[in-house]
């Protein structure tokens, strides 16, 4: 059995010289995780809009065909969303990748389990929708090969799964003006804001 | 394309209403199909400047949408009145981030419905999407659609506004589906 890894220090992996990457965090966690790592006009924190943060990914790499987009949520927000999962294999967009830090919890709430930590596996139901390269990660090894991959060439969207401990870290909070974040989101793409 | 012009001699509203999304630079489309928007949904497709996706469900268009416009972007989103209901809370996004957003509703349970189970949805359409803080145009003729969309589409992408068009049913009427 492998030690759960910490959220914090994979989301600083998968950061890593991130380039041009763009990125959409879900609500929770995951956008205190994305924080945590470095604030980053790049960076388009959710604080609301449960299930919203894989499809406000594909819609950004709609738009910006040219940019790898990022979602980093958690599965909670994920599990809210997973009919978006179909609908993002149906569309396919190649520069969208989705890493889900799965800690089988509702963190924000209460630490209750989620359906992963009851045994669903939003790998398989991804590849199940019709992604082409789903993964799965347990060590840190594993992270800094799905951080590699966010850098490389995909066919389609990718979706990966990182079992992490499921712990209630000090909050790191983003921004919560989600009209500020917007601007300065849409600023470093060169996009009007106002 | 003269925006002042209703209906142009021997075209459909869809058409039209086409024209007018694309003289907007409107080149995203998200949709769950309705039988009113059989034709539009059509011309989206066949277009190659427009992505055109189909959702399982109406919020994921809410989302795709606002992503969209994060990366520059102009979406329209189809859908009919039963799935105005499911994005109620998904419309906190471009609410709150003041996205962009253009809905165009095709109502049902109102005028001539035959099935009730449209009635309840169809009924709070209106009052629901105005509680959350969207804006609600409504069109009971072709003349009266044509003539909205593009002040909706100014003040949408110009003035940042969340607006729904509810296309009524009488609309619809006009054509055999």
């Amino acid at each position: 059995m492998v030690a759960p890894l910490d959220r914090r220090a994979v989301v600083a992996e998968l950061l890593r010289e991130r380039g041009d990457l763009l990125v959409v965090t879900g609500l929770g966690s995951a956008s205190y995780d994305v924080h945590a790592a470095g604030d980053d006009a790049r960076n388009y924190y959710l604080w609301g809009a449960m299930g919203s943060a894989a499809l406000v990914g594909l819609g950004l790499a709609q738009a910006q065909p040219n940019r790898r987009v990022l979602v980093i949520t958690g599965d909670g927000e994920q599990l809210m969303g997973l009919g978006g999962l179909a609908t993002i294999a149906i569309a396919r967009p190649a520069n969208l990748a989705i890493v889900v830090i799965d800690n089988g919890h509702f963190g924000e709430t209460g630490m209750q389990t989620s359906h992963t930590g009851l045994g669903l596996r939003l790998d398989d139901v991804a590849s199940a929708c019709g992604f082409p390269r789903v993964d799965r990660a347990e060590t840190m090894e594993d992270v800094a090969a799905i951080r590699d991959l966010l850098h490389a060439p995909q066919a389609g969207p990718h979706l990966a799964v990182v079992t992490v401990k499921a712990e209630n870290l000090p909050r790191s909070l983003p921004p919560r003006d989600a009209v500020h974040i917007k601007n300065r989101f849409r600023a470093t793409l060169g996009l009007a804001t106002a | 394309m003269n925006m002042t012009q209703t209906l142009e001699a021997g075209t459909a509203w869809p058409d039209q209403l086409y024209a007018r999304l694309r003289a907007a630079n409107v080149t995203h489309a998200n949709y769950v199909p309705d039988a009113g928007h059989t034709q539009l949904i059509k011309l989206l497709h066949a277009d190659e400047a427009v992505t055109a996706t189909v959702l399982t469900t109406e919020e994921e268009g809410i989302a795709i949408a606002a992503g969209a416009w994060l990366g520059g972007k102009r979406s329209a989103i189809l859908m009919q009145s039963s799935g105005v209901g499911n994005c109620i809370n998904m419309l906190s996004l471009p609410v709150i981030a003041r996205i962009p957003l253009l809905m165009l509703v095709t109502m049902r349970g109102e005028w001539g419905e035959f099935n009730p189970w449209q009635v309840p949805m169809g009924q709070a359409t209106e009052a629901a999407l105005r509680a959350v803080g969207v804006r609600v145009f409504r069109a009971d003729s072709a003349e009266e659609l044509l003539a909205i969309v593009p002040a909706a589409l100014v003040e949408a992408f110009d003035a940042d506004q969340q607006i729904a068009i509810l296309i009524g049913q009488r609309v619809m009427g006009e054509k055999k589906w």
